[in-house]
């Protein structure tokens, strides 16, 4: 932990709110931010509270990502008496997010809870009154931190990170030996083995990246919304895949009457399914707002269930549907197996073009196995994403993995470039540190009570 | 208290408890550094001896060796005139864990370490068992021999090594002894106890001693010494006898015998209470651990040139005297080996140095610190550091100076006090390279650069020593501006150069700097690409090459330092009452507490101290210091 690196969170509340401000603090604010802000000025050449005009860029691909107004705030005139720079973008999550972490990238850490706050009074701008609500707030906060975070990463991710973990620790075991006790006989690994492990770890790490991204999933559920025109089976698919997985939350009032929102959990997964039942309904066939209805519940949808009659031919109102869900993650269920089959699937490829095709016959309870495992297989791949704004704690994860495997880089072309091992392991070293961070294990034991463990060292 | 017979006229300034490599340290830094000194020993006749291997260093304690050097110490000057080998390890390896191993005459190690303490000005050394410490007032105001005399002082070092209670053992026997069958001390554990010091039992182990004309070492793998290698930065050539040491493997018979007596083991049969180390585990211990592996090394190493003894690595045990005959005889080339010594474990009281400040003071009594193996380390480099330290600091607080404290970023000396002070330990602590965080910035070659510095400013390293060091400093800088300044155009003389000495291409001017960057030029070859380039002696030029070819990584670790020097430098009150800081977590608390750290970066490396506890106590810490300027104000 340092005292005075340079900090970055997002400032305002996480919602669908108009605006989005990500607050950077800290001795290298301004120059972090500018290696991914393009606007006519530079930010270091931007007095104190003045606001500069341009865009994001994402720092290692250099995409746009935002329109964006920077507010340059120097020390000691800000409020945490160091130099500011608070980024204004477009509200909405995507964005936010993306210049969070962009910002991370760019060489900012992600903030503590309540480290602005407590910046701000350990550099003697806010007065005594408020210490004690900073330790409140560092304290709630952080009760629920690190080691619960990791709690909460049940299952499959956080057995992959002890596993990874596991595996480095095993390696750097390995070479501190050698270097400890030069005169033992250690079996150690060849150069050919080793790095053959680090390019293992280092995939793994890259793959467990990818499945960080269900850690959110954990916590929030993927929305996944039913549509479909009218009596395809919609909200018999809703209650047969609720009854079967017995619903752990009931009904949960939409954000308007016509939708139906439920919690089902799938095989440890929470999907929060949506049914657009109510829309076309309900709306006196005005079929524009039903339209502008659909649209918007799909664009909060991490996943969609395309419903589809197997017995009538694609209508021009399916296509419309389809058109609507072609950019988002779609599972074609094609419904009512039971009866006779009419629906053209060449026809339908062609519009949607997809392998994620499922038969069903809701009434008769075919096919729903399929589509489980469909829907399961689609997230372990880390296709179906959540979006939703759980952001913080899984942030935190993800940078400490991306540190980690930066590390891992630098390890690996430390190996490749012959440098002596004793080089590979400050690399190494740093990036178990890191993951540490997720893990919150303290390291440098850890590395000696293996080597003890698994070499017979000592005269 | 213990009856007193006669009260000794001089009162001395520093008195120190034990002659072993913390004892002999400590005492000659307070001596060199002015203060009258009194050491005690037990036996006049063992200062400074190996009762282990006799031999030294290894990664990360020969570094300790160097640092010790640096500031002004005795042990590598010691060994550097007594050595009968000398190799460097690691060389295959990065300059970081290169590390010099050698073989010690063992007698006339201790006999040349004797002579320097005797000869010393401001220093008595005098034979004697202590018996109790007198104590007033929380502070420490002499000790008292088993016959009655007290001895006055004003600053007590203990380095009593493992004789605090020893008990040695060997199967069934077990009796009362100092290490080496010397006398144990067995009344000052009690003085300690009821000055409130908690103490622990400790154990650890010896190999047999074995005649050498009983050794067959043509079927041995020999292992010969490089020559001109030295532990001091200041000592002289010099010429040397080198005795080999031989290399042999147990086998399976010998694993067979020791499984077949495991009975008879006291470590499997509850003999023994004591927490042993695990790098220096027993033969029992290694065959009944790692059954699946055939062989284990066995080293026989010389135990000075005036004898015939042989010291078995490797075979460190506790069993019975006949289970050790019979195993050693299943050796190859040990077949009709006679034991001169039996191996032995010995168990000793030892405290958890989490008892003591960073200076080695003891928190619960003033003016006493303790070095050594009492503080649960291991091994003779781990000690003279402690040492010297204790030494160091005992003399800086009756000057009323600052006390020195070694960062982890300076010294391994610095990691290992502040590891045992803040951490503690569960077992004879030893010293490993993996326990640095800046291993690249803690190397043995620059110890001095590291420390010489502030060796001589104390007023512990001689002047000779310094001048020479600082002569060194100068062609070091004189070599980098030198090899920055020079630029080398990629002329067809110059490419065709490179070529010859199987170096890359050149595309556009560089200066000799970035080209010294190139791993497969050494500072020699660099004279075939500027003529003119100076010539420098071999350390000047290593340190120039270690500082250039490796300049991104010391870079990365410098900045790592400095990302932590903040914290580092966060000085923490001893008044501090972290018990009522409420809103701190309990177990943080207490931690703190007990520990006392005196840094918010000590305070950081307490385990049970989160990073959220560091953030709630610099609040406090920031809380503190505005009431107190309020309250100041309002004066």
């Amino acid at each position: 932990m340092y005292i005075r690196d340079t900090i970055a969170a997002i400032a305002t509340a996480v919602g669908e709110s108009g605006i989005g401000v990500i607050r950077v603090s800290g001795e290298q604010a301004i120059q972090i931010v500018d290696k991914i802000f393009r606007g006519k000025n530079s930010l270091s050449n931007t007095k104190t509270y003045t606001a500069r005009y341009g865009y994001i860029y994402e720092f290692a691909t250099e995409h746009k990502i935002d329109e964006v107004i920077c507010l340059v705030m120097r020390s000691p005139n800000s409020f945490t008496t160091e130099d500011v720079v608070e980024i204004s973008c477009h509200g909405g999550i995507v964005p936010i997010r993306r210049i969070l972490h962009t910002v991370l990238e760019a060489g900012a850490r992600l903030a503590e809870p309540g480290e602005f706050t407590k910046r701000a009074f350990l550099n003697g701008r806010i007065d005594l009154a408020q210490a004690e609500a900073i330790i409140q707030i560092i304290n709630s906060q952080t009760e629920k931190g690190m080691e619960i975070a990791f709690q909460q990463l049940e299952g499959n991710l956080s057995r992959q990170i002890s596993d990874l973990r596991q595996q480095m620790i095993r390696v750097m075991a390995h070479l501190e030996a050698a270097l400890d006790f030069p005169e033992d006989e250690i079996e150690g690994f060849s150069t050919v083995e080793l790095n053959q492990i680090i390019d293992r770890v280092i995939e793994d790490v890259q793959k467990l990246l990818k499945t960080s991204q269900s850690g959110k999933i954990y916590r929030e559920g993927i929305k996944t919304t039913i549509i479909g025109k009218p009596n395809v089976g919609k909200s018999s698919l809703l209650n047969s895949l609720l009854r079967e997985q017995r619903a752990i939350v009931t009904e949960i009032p939409g954000t308007t009457r016509d939708v139906i929102e439920e919690m089902i959990n799938l095989e440890g997964i929470p999907l929060r399914l949506v049914d657009t039942a109510g829309i076309r309904e309900t709306q006196d066939m005005v079929e524009k707002i039903g339209v502008e209805r659909s649209k918007e519940l799909l664009n909060k949808a991490d996943l969609v269930l395309l419903v589809l009659d197997v017995s009538q031919n694609l209508t021009c109102e399916d296509l419309q549907i389809i058109e609507l869900a072609k950019n988002k993650k779609v599972i074609v269920v094609i419904n009512k197996i039971d009866l006779n089959l009419q629906i053209d699937e060449t026809e339908l490829r062609k519009h949607l073009p997809t392998e994620n095709i499922v038969h069903t016959s809701v009434i008769e309870e075919q096919g729903l196995d399929n589509l489980r495992e469909v829907i399961l297989r689609l997230i372990f791949e880390g296709k179906v994403v959540s979006i939703d704004n759980t952001i913080i704690t899984n942030l935190r994860h993800q940078q400490a993995l991306e540190d980690t495997l930066n590390s891992l880089y630098r390890a690996r072309e430390s190996f490749q470039s012959e440098m002596p091992y004793d080089f590979v392991t400050i690399d190494l070293k740093a990036g178990l540190e890191y993951i540490g961070m997720i893990t919150g294990e303290t390291l440098t034991e850890d590395i000696i009570d293996q080597i003890f463990a698994e070499f017979c060292l000592g005269k | 208290m213990k009856k007193l017979v006669y009260e000794y006229p001089t009162s001395y300034d520093v008195i120190v408890v034990g002659a072993g490599h913390a004892g002999c340290e400590a005492g000659l830094a307070a001596a060199r550094m002015g203060m009258k000194t009194l050491i005690l020993t037990i036996s006049i006749d063992h200062v400074a001896f190996m009762p282990c291997n006799p031999s030294l260093g290894g990664p990360a304690k020969a570094h300790i060796v160097r640092e010790i050097d640096a500031l002004g110490g005795e042990m590598g000057l010691n060994m550097d005139a007594t050595t009968i080998q000398i190799r460097m390890l690691n060389t295959r390896k990065g300059p970081a864990v290169h590390a010099l191993r050698a073989q010690a005459d063992k007698k006339r190690y201790h006999s040349r370490m004797r002579q320097v303490l005797e000869n010393t000005s401001n220093l008595d050394l005098k034979q004697a068992v202590v018996e109790d410490i007198v104590i007033k007032k929380g502070e420490v105001k002499g000790v008292i021999t088993r016959t009655g005399i007290y001895f006055p002082g004003n600053k007590v070092i203990l380095t009593t090594g493992t004789f605090l209670r020893g008990k040695v053992i060997i199967g069934e026997a077990i009796y009362e002894s100092g290490p080496n069958f010397q006398y144990p001390a067995n009344e000052l554990s009690r003085k300690l106890i009821e000055s409130g010091i908690i103490l622990r039992r400790f154990k650890t182990g010896t190999p047999p001693r074995v005649d050498g004309l009983t050794l067959d070492f043509n079927r041995m793998e020999i292992q010969e010494g490089d020559k001109n290698l030295r532990f001091s930065f200041f000592s002289p050539e010099r010429e040397y006898q080198d005795i080999p040491c031989w290399l042999t493997y147990t086998n399976l018979d010998t694993h067979q015998v020791i499984h077949d007596n495991i009975d008879r083991a006291p470590l499997f049969s509850g003999d023994i209470e004591g927490v042993g180390p695990r790098y220096c585990p027993s033969i029992e211990d290694k065959v009944t651990r790692f059954r699946d592996k055939e062989r284990h090394q066995v080293f026989l190493e010389p135990e000075g040139l005036d004898t015939n003894e042989y010291y078995v690595a490797g075979l460190s045990t506790s069993l019975p005297y006949d289970v050790q005959l019979r195993y050693l005889r299943t050796i190859t080339g040990l077949e009709n080996v006679e034991i001169i010594r039996p191996g032995y474990a010995i168990e000793y009281d030892c405290l958890n140095p989490t008892q003591l400040k960073l200076t080695l003071e003891t928190k619960a009594i003033r003016g006493l610190y303790t070095a050594g193996q009492v503080n649960g380390t291991s091994g003779y480099e781990e000690a003279a550091g402690q040492g010297l330290l204790a030494g160091i600091n005992a003399v800086l607080a009756l000057r009323g100076e600052d006390p020195l404290i070694l960062k982890r970023s300076q010294a391994y000396i610095g990691v290992l006090i502040d590891d045992l002070v803040t951490k503690g330990t569960n077992e004879p602590y030893r010293m490993l390279t993996s326990r640095a965080e800046y291993r690249l910035i803690l190397r043995q070659d620059n110890a001095d650069l590291r420390l010489s510095e502030i060796g001589h400013s104390i007023g512990l390293l001689r002047d000779e020593f310094y001048q020479k060091f600082k002569t060194k400093r100068e062609l070091i800088k004189a070599g980098q501006s030198y090899l920055d300044s020079i630029r080398v155009n990629p002329t067809t003389e110059i490419r065709e150069t490179l070529v010859e000495l199987n170096s890359g291409e050149l595309q556009k001017p560089v200066n000799l700097t970035d080209i010294f960057r190139r791993p497969e030029l050494s500072y020699d070859d660099l004279k075939r690409l500027d003529p003119n380039l100076p010539d420098f002696p071999s350390d000047v030029k290593e340190q120039l090459a270690i500082e250039t070819k490796y300049r991104g990584y010391i870079d990365r670790q410098m900045s790592q330092i400095e990302a932590f020097r903040k914290m580092e430098e966060k000085r923490l009150s001893e008044n501090l009452d972290y018990l009522r800081m409420e809103n701190m977590r309990k177990e943080a608390r207490e931690k703190l507490d007990k520990i006392k750290p005196t840094s918010l970066g000590q305070a950081s490396r307490i385990s049970g101290v989160s990073p959220a506890d560091i953030s709630v106590l610099m609040i406090y810490l920031e809380k503190g210091e505005r009431e107190n300027a309020q309250t100041s104000d309002k004066k």
